[in-house]
């Protein structure tokens, strides 16, 4: 008996469509959110996940909507991130029926603002998104940073220790995304995933390059993630969510069913 | 039509609790509320809660909440408290270096130790995620939830009850924690019920169709 491994379908949207880019680039459709929130729900998923990449004040209002509609048909856990920049931002989605808020570049410029948002709304709300690059060279000891701009921009932070910073300063949970795999279906980048686990105590979702279900296992066996994200391998069934519970499970991995 | 007052105290968003109570008995009347009088004219009461404790319970009292849950509990109508609402019941909170809380019920809200470590596995804190559930009495609102089903929690303090008799369900999570509490016509839980897919709705479904007797 103890606490379930989650798993957790993550939604790209813009302008309201779910969308998975692969290495951000090649673009396919994959519906309307709410629905694939709903295929998910009823399938068993732990929590979703929704990353609004559009970039136009016209999309955070469909996105709004979006969540105000999946909170009245889903009832499990959802996460809403992307372009969440103030605490006005964050109370919108609250208030739109989000149980958790991911704060990602805005951590970055203004480190504090993550400070305010968890005395304010308690850390139980706040998820800071890392974008995480392996910088180390072979022979080198490892080193991960953080990029930005869909992983084009370096910022020279460490990646661990930008971690253990958002959690002093309120984040009640990690997604970490390794970006060098995102997209490429070669599994997470476990290294940084353990490092980051390790050096903070509060849950850390794995993210990135899932392309199979032991890439799932080996998040939480290898990696010690408390979570784990996945995205195309469930919107173009090649794999279902009970598959992946399935296939956790005979690997002595609890999960929920 | 059957009316459920969920107390608003300008603590978080209510509207969960609120959509998952409309779903699940879509004749219910769901009134979000901090109007003591609409409090006491529904036929339910719940109490929900988020964030920290101090903020919370300064804000119950600021407002009466207090006053509003002892008249609710002592009229016998169906009374639910739901994460920091049930906490907030409690004598006392280890959170924000101590607050006294509304001591309804005895017992302490204390804070998860870092670094628990089971089974080889270092135990984050928060707890988050779904664990299970161990009925400990039975209960109208346990009814048709299988013994150990999963719920979902999100807390980093957990609540020990002084009075054995009142608690209702167990989580073990590093230590025991009293995760459900009965009493009277009042049922609190540390999850949340209205974020817990089917399990949580059937418990919801079970409090709308309470009659607050045990």
């Amino acid at each position: 008996m103890a606490l379930a491994k989650r798993i957790i379908p993550c939604l790209d949207v813009e302008n309201g469509r779910v969308v998975k880019g692969v290495q951000f680039l090649d673009i396919r459709d994959a519906g309307d959110p709410v629905d694939v929130a709903k295929r998910y729900d009823e399938q068993g998923a732990d929590e979703i996940t929704f990353l609004d990449i559009t970039a136009t004040h016209e999309g955070r209002d469909t996105m709004v909507h979006t969540v105000e509609k999946m909170a009245s048909q889903v009832f499990i856990p959802l996460t809403v991130g992307g372009g969440i920049r103030t605490c006005e931002d964050i109370r919108t989605m609250l208030n739109a029926g989000a149980d958790k808020v991911s704060i990602n570049s805005a951590a970055i410029y203004n480190p504090e603002f993550v400070r305010e948002a968890a005395e304010r709304f308690g850390s139980q709300c706040i998820v800071v998104a890392i974008d995480a690059k392996k910088v180390s060279q072979e022979g080198e000891a490892n080193r991960w940073e953080i990029f930005t701009h869909g992983g084009r921009k370096p910022t020279g932070i460490d990646a661990v220790e930008w971690a253990v910073k958002m959690v002093e300063l309120g984040a009640g949970e990690i997604l970490l995304t390794s970006m060098d795999q995102d997209g490429v279906k070669n599994g997470y980048d476990l290294g940084v995933t353990r490092a980051i686990s390790e050096a903070v105590n509060v849950p850390i979702i794995a993210s990135g390059g899932v392309g199979n279900l032991q890439h799932l296992v080996d998040g939480v066996k290898e990696g010690g993630a408390d979570a784990v994200l996945a995205a195309s391998i469930f919107h173009f069934g090649e794999f279902t969510v009970p598959q992946a519970k399935a296939f956790m499970a005979e690997q002595g991995i609890e999960v929920r069913n | 039509m059957s009316t459920v007052a969920v107390i608003d105290y300008g603590m978080g968003n209510l509207h969960s609790v609120a959509k998952a109570l409309e779903h699940v008995e879509p004749g219910v009347e769901v009134r979000v509320t901090g109007d003591p009088q609409i409090v006491a004219d529904s036929d339910r009461v719940i109490l929900p809660g988020v964030g920290a404790i101090r903020d919370c319970v300064a804000q119950m009292l600021a407002q009466g909440v207090d006053k509003e849950v002892a008249q609710a509990l002592s009229s016998g109508k169906p009374f639910l408290g739901i994460c920091v609402g049930y906490q907030a019941l409690m004598t006392h909170s280890q959170e924000n270096n101590g607050v006294d809380c509304l001591d309804v019920y005895p017992g302490e809200v204390k804070q998860f130790a870092d670094g628990m470590f089971e089974n080889g596995e270092r135990l984050k804190v928060p707890h988050m995620g779904w664990n299970q559930v161990s009925q400990t009495i039975d209960h109208p609102l346990w009814h048709g939830i299988e013994d150990n089903s999963r719920f979902y929690f999100v807390h980093s303090y957990y609540v020990q009850a002084a009075n054995p008799e009142q608690v209702a369900g167990r989580c073990h999570y590093g230590v025991d924690c009293d995760v459900a509490l009965s009493d009277k016509n009042s049922f609190c839980v540390q999850f949340h019920p209205e974020k817990s897919h089917t399990a949580g709705l059937q418990l919801l479904k079970n409090f709308l169709n309470w009659d607050g007797k045990l």
